[in-house]
């Protein structure tokens, strides 16, 4: 079973408007490469030119920031729930 | 209670500028920076002011909005002792509805993303208004729709100033921040630049400064993206787009990418001594691509306020590799 993961609506027009979609890995980084397969155009978004993530993107964990844990290279088991949310509230 | 102060969209002057017998009498006149050295490049005939709105009570430009918006609804009978003032707001016009809120009597509901900064949920506490998040992953959009569940369940208990749609908006800025910039700019005023976030202040100074002189451009600074890091501002494109903005009335929009924004606040404190937020990065970042392609005139960009607000959030994320990249310039 691969990851959950939690789309922001900025983002929904890659996932065809879809919440929630799985992608696999075993690294953070890792899934979202399995993201950016399967909808083309989402990494660059997340990530810089360098592979690292965006200031303004923050990444949950099962609710813990990615930041605080190994970033991309934090381990992802089967089930885990990751969240991509803006770092900032909008308008 | 007090009573409304005044009708809407006048407002008390102040007959010197110690004294004043309301905070909300404070709001406005905020004053104009030279910043054209930030706009390298540009011909010396051509001058760059920062509309320091940060200096208003309630620390944005929205104290304008909001003021207006609440003093309108006194005026009508819309907002009368008994009701609650209630709104989606991603910070600034919370913080300044609270403010008035608190000044004025009446108490104050605001509908946010729960990841908006803590500094500005701990203000809008210690003004004493209450809060209720939305989804983080939905943004202003989520909280909008969440406001109005809200206001759905008890409709008669709330007075909701609708930044999005409440013409007072845009007038406060044709009253107050339009005016403001025609007198100090003595009429030499030649290109505006204000970010979008619903959108009021572009539209409102826009119209004042165009009825001046019609020659004047309006320049909207919005973000290249749907996801961007320009707490405030809004990408027209992908968003619920507010009533009040009409897009046929800008005479240019310039994308602003969130990195580049974010370097020129990390400029502006470090090396001019102003802590700003990221709206008044993304409005010098459009303010000097226009600066650069003048042969003359005078650009006045909004920076609508300070970065105390900040200091907790993303924006600072990147502060101390830009140190290090910076070093030595």
């Amino acid at each position: 079973m691969p990851a959950k993961v939690r789309i922001p609506t900025p983002l929904r027009r890659f996932t065809n408007g879809a919440e929630e979609v799985g992608a696999a890995g075993a690294t953070v980084g890792a899934v979202v490469n399995d993201l950016e397969r399967q909808f083309a155009g989402i990494k660059e978004r997340l990530c810089d030119d360098e592979g690292r993530v965006r200031r303004f993107v923050n990444i949950y964990l099962n609710g813990d920031d990615i930041r605080f844990l190994s970033n991309l290279e934090t381990a992802v088991k089967d089930g885990d729930e990751l969240s991509i949310v803006p770092a900032i509230a909008g308008g | 209670m007090r009573a409304a102060p005044t009708a809407a969209a006048t407002r008390v002057p102040l007959e010197d500028g110690v004294r004043a017998g309301s905070i909300l009498d404070l709001v406005g006149h905020t004053p104009l920076l030279d910043v054209t050295v930030l706009a390298p490049g540009a011909t010396p005939r051509v001058r760059v002011y920062a509309k320091l709105e940060g200096f208003n009570p309630g620390g944005s430009v929205k104290d304008r909005p909001a003021l207006w918006m609440v003093r309108h609804g006194l005026a009508t009978g819309a907002l009368r002792p008994g009701k609650t003032i209630v709104d989606s707001t991603s910070g600034n016009t919370g913080i300044a509805l609270a403010m008035i809120g608190a000044a004025l009597g009446y108490p104050v509901t605001l509908v946010m993303p729960d990841n908006v900064s803590r500094e500005r949920k701990r203000i809008i506490s210690a003004f004493g208004a209450q809060v209720v998040y939305s989804s983080g992953l939905e943004g202003s959009d989520g909280a909008i729709l969440k406001c109005r569940e809200l206001l759905h369940e008890d409709p008669d208990h709330y007075f909701k100033p609708d930044q999005y749609f409440n013409a007072m908006n845009p007038q406060a800025h044709f009253d107050s921040t339009g005016p403001e910039i025609w007198d100090d700019t003595e009429g030499r005023v030649t290109h505006f630049v204000a970010g979008i976030g619903t959108g009021g202040t572009v539209m409102g100074t826009g119209r004042y400064l165009k009825s001046r002189d019609a020659r004047i451009q309006v320049i909207a600074a919005e973000p290249d993206d749907a996801l961007h890091g320009l707490e405030g501002l809004k990408h027209m494109a992908t968003s619920i787009v507010p009533g009040i903005y009409h897009e046929e009335e800008l005479d240019r929009k310039i994308p602003v990418p969130t990195d580049e924004a974010y370097d020129l606040v990390y400029e502006l404190g470090s090396r001019h001594g102003l802590i700003v937020g990221q709206s008044c990065g993304a409005a010098l970042y459009a303010a000097r691509r226009v600066a650069r392609e003048l042969d003359d005139g005078v650009v006045v960009a909004i920076f609508p306020d300070f970065g105390d607000r900040y200091l907790s959030t993303n924006l600072w994320a990147g502060w101390e590799e830009w140190q290090r990249q910076h070093r030595n310039d």
